[in-house]
């Protein structure tokens, strides 16, 4: 079940820069571009598994660099002729915090053992 | 509105009439007629069986009338028509030429060329008549032979016409446009009426016409802009190169091909192999070039001629390629004609030549850039862009001619680096988005290559001005550490001169426990790596080195890396000078600064040269009577020796002439461009004439160094260790 998990405020991140978020699901690279807008996705190119957040942010796309894949910041599609796609996140700014829509952290459950 | 012919422009109401009677508004048109083979005026040239070589029906037409042991006519020994006469001997016809002149292809090769390559024709099979005239074409009903001028006849099932083509303007004339050849255009590509524009086989520009393909891209690419109102394009001609698509016939032309009397061509004629290699020049810069039988380094000389590099410094190795340009990478097995497919050609991404053949035919790809994109063949390293090109031009035949250099910094602008430099200057840009804006970039805020290039361009430009945008840095440089393919970062603390004490491998040793450092290793500039340090921990381990006296080594940057040095006169029984303490001066005024690219140094202390200094960016050979100063060496993938710069006698003049050098390449290298390329695009007499010949120049380059040290020269390790650009270095949260 996911939900809106608050991770920072919009200045935390320099402008045409990222940062990582760690997460269940994995690193969590988010981006924040020259229009001040925010996307988050997987920190893990779709080519060789490059850490995206160490990229250049140019436009709405982030260079990887491994090897200049171009992603697009928006559904984290790889730019053609390039193919591939990174998970992207859900991200809502308010008030300049900053939340991503995460898996809830699983929460431990008691399992009835049988003896 | 595919199938309708135009057949009226009426320039005053602005409306194009097609045959059917529609007519069609328009506000800006564009002409792209083409062109008509030219059909000769003489007798029976409309019989059946005789066609013309042009489209793909004429294609179709010619391999639905070859037939095995049938005899066929081309009229016409220029490109297209060898081209046809090999296709249709390939069908197992017998094949004649018929050509006007005494030189086949006489537009693109000189005599001993077009001898050479009628002689390997007709060793194929191929009959070839030069010098022949035809008269008319005879038959009853078909095509049954073609009588030349001379009254003999050749028996023909088939002819093919290849003589010339013809510019199509007759809608263009009709409609009062001005036309000679072609239909004229300006650099804009507009015709007389400025609300037309004509590009491509049916425009003529600055009195010259093209029949291949890339001049028509270039001319595209520069209407496309004028169409879209962004107005800063213009069309300068094209420089075109020829290729023989015939396998075995190795020949390329581009340029001139025979030389005035204020021109020198040397030669190059073994006729044993079959190999003849022509270069014209004037004044030390190429301005043609014919290779037949040996067209290996065909891109390489026509980047020279684009580029109008002074040759002088390497005169006398040009003719025999760049391969003996002390370039010894990958000289022996370039041979792109001998490659199998499945032969790695780029080692880097692990590109075979098949891949690379395959995706420029089936995705129809004509430039190196579209190569690059799609195959990542020599888009790494970039040591194998040459045979990336070469299978290109291979591959596309004559349809190559892909113009090199004047190439934009990157796709976001349409100006060149050193358009992009002097604006910098004489407008006094000092940001990224102020040359943006005043460049006017095709993007908000660029692309990887132009913002590296750009905040390179103004830190040299502006020291202690211009602020360095870290967002415009690659990771390297952004977190002074290098990072590796597991995502962990490796750190190289700066040696001077190579030279380290037992207190600061204590702090190594230290380091590499308490931070459980995986491996240590020894590099080839004499300092020691610590490999697989995690991000998080960068700041900590500087500051643990930096209390024993270690700073940042810039192993990580385009910067200044190493100068290594031997033992020299202090310990070693051969040395002449004491090297080592050179080569920690050297490093102590040189450390810090940012250059176009990496840029090694080192210092040898008697001719044996054990430091190698001979295959680095600037090498310093001491002597019993002073010291030897070499540059542009290089020792990467592709080797190359240094030239001699000069013999100077004292430290003072050492340190004076390095940093004056170092300048220099800092001015005005392109960014990412090494030295050696550097030297060979400028040439060596350039070189020499600022450091060497003209003192007051030296002493400004250096002058001008020295300032620009005294703001770089801050050790980036430290800062960061006290609390700098602290979010580089931290997650921003930990959910979960």
């Amino acid at each position: 079940m996911k939900q809106w998990t608050e991770i920072g405020h919009i200045d935390d991140i320099p402008r045409l820069g990222a940062r990582v978020v760690q997460a269940p699901e994995g690193d969590i690279a988010v981006f924040r571009n020259a229009d001040d807008e925010i996307f988050a996705i997987e920190d893990k190119c779709p080519h060789r598994g490059g850490p995206l957040s160490q990229g250049i942010v140019h436009g709405r796309r982030v260079t990887c660099t491994i090897h200049n894949w171009a992603i697009e910041l928006s559904n984290g599609e790889a730019v053609a002729p390039d193919e591939g796609c990174a998970t992207y996140y859900g991200v809502t700014v308010k008030d300049c915090i900053i939340s991503l829509h995460l898996e809830q952290a699983a929460t431990p459950t008691l399992v009835a053992v049988s003896e | 509105m595919k199938g309708t012919k135009a057949v009226k422009i009426d320039r005053l109401k602005k409306l194009v009439v097609a045959a059917d009677g529609t007519e069609t508004p328009y506000d800006r048109l564009l002409l792209a007629t083409g062109s008509e083979p030219i059909m000769m005026p003489i007798p029976g040239i409309y019989l059946p069986g005789v066609v013309p070589f042009r489209n793909i029906l004429d294609v179709d037409a010619m391999l639905g009338a070859a037939e095995p042991a049938k005899k066929a006519v081309v009229i016409g020994g220029g490109l297209l028509g060898l081209e046809a006469a090999h296709g249709l001997m390939k069908q197992g016809m017998d094949v004649t030429v018929i050509h006007l002149k005494g030189t086949l292809m006489e537009r693109q090769l000189d005599e001993v060329a077009g001898d050479m390559l009628c002689a390997s024709l007709e060793k194929r099979g191929l009959t070839v008549i030069r010098s022949a005239e035809t008269k008319a074409i005879v038959g009853d009903g078909v095509v049954r032979a073609v009588r030349l001028q001379d009254d003999t006849e050749l028996v023909a099932d088939l002819v093919v016409m290849a003589v010339d083509i013809r510019p199509n303007i007759e809608l263009a004339e009709k409609a009062g446009l001005h036309c000679q050849r072609g239909i004229v255009t300006g650099d804009t590509m507009q015709t007389y009426d400025g609300r037309i524009y004509a590009v491509g086989e049916c425009a003529e520009h600055r009195g010259r016409t093209y029949d291949l393909v890339a001049p028509l891209f270039e001319q595209a690419k520069v209407c496309a802009n004028q169409l879209a109102e962004l107005g800063h394009a213009a069309y300068d001609g094209s420089m075109t190169s020829s290729k023989l698509k015939v396998t075995g016939i190795d020949l390329f032309s581009a340029g001139k091909i025979v030389a005035d009397e204020d021109e020198e061509a040397p030669v190059i004629k073994d006729a044993g192999r079959g190999i003849y290699k022509k270069l014209i020049l004037k004044d030390n810069r190429l301005q043609g070039a014919v290779l037949y039988g040996d067209a290996l380094d065909a891109p390489w000389y026509f980047q020279l001629m684009r580029d109008g590099t002074d040759v002088l410094s390497n005169r006398e190795r040009l003719l025999f390629g760049q391969a003996f340009l002390g370039d010894s990478g990958h000289s022996t097995e370039n041979v792109i004609l001998d490659m199998v497919d499945s032969m790695e050609v780029c080692g880097c991404n692990g590109v075979c030549k098949g891949e690379i053949t395959d995706a420029i035919t089936d995705k129809n790809l004509f430039t190196l850039d579209d190569v690059r994109a799609h195959t990542k063949a020599s888009s790494s390293c970039g040591s194998c862009t040459g045979m990336v090109q070469q299978i290109l031009a291979f591959t596309l035949g004559t349809e190559m001619s892909e113009t090199p250099a004047d190439k934009p910094l990157c796709k976001c602008t349409e100006y060149i680096h050193d358009q992009v430099r002097t604006t910098i200057l004489e407008n006094e840009n000092k940001t990224i988005a102020g040359v943006m804006m005043f460049l006017e970039w095709q993007t908000t805020d660029g692309c990887p290559g132009c913002r590296q290039a750009l905040n390179y361009y103004l830190l040299c430009a502006w020291p202690g001005e211009y602020e360095d945008d870290q967002q415009s840095r690659y990771i390297n440089e952004r977190v002074h550490a290098n990072i590796q393919k597991d995502g962990t970062f490796s750190v190289v603390p700066r040696m001077f001169g190579g030279m380290t004490t037992a207190n600061e491998l204590r702090a190594i040793a230290d380091a590499a426990d308490k931070y459980n450092v995986p491996s240590l290793h020894v590099t080839g500039g004499q300092r020691i790596d610590l490999l697989g340090v995690e991000k998080e921990v960068l700041p900590e381990i500087w500051r643990d080195l930096g209390k024993a006296g270690l700073v940042a080594g810039h192993a990580y940057g385009k910067a200044v890396r190493t100068v290594k040095t031997c033992v020299g006169s202090e310990w070693c029984r051969f040395g002449t000078q004491d090297s080592t303490a050179m080569g920690i001066k050297i490093e102590k005024m040189c450390w810090g600064a940012w250059t176009p690219h990496k840029y090694k140094l080192a210092v040898s202390g008697c001719p044996l040269n054990c430091t190698e200094a001979t295959i680095k960016d600037f090498g310093v050979v001491a002597v019993e009577s002073g010291w030897e100063l070499h540059v542009d060496g290089n020792g990467g993938v592709k080797v190359r020796v240094t030239d001699l710069l000069c013999k100077v006698e004292t430290e003072a003049q050492v340190l004076e002439y390095t940093g004056a050098f170092l300048q220099l390449y800092r001015e005005e290298a392109h960014y990412l461009e090494r030295t050696a390329p550097w030297l060979e695009r400028v040439g060596m007499a350039h070189i020499q004439n600022r450091i060497v010949e003209v003192s007051e120049s030296r002493k400004a380059l250096h002058q001008r160094f020295l300032h620009s040290q005294q703001y770089f020269q801050d050790d980036p390790w430290a800062t960061r260790a006290a609390g700098a650009d602290e979010h580089e270095f931290n997650l921003l949260k930990m959910v979960g």
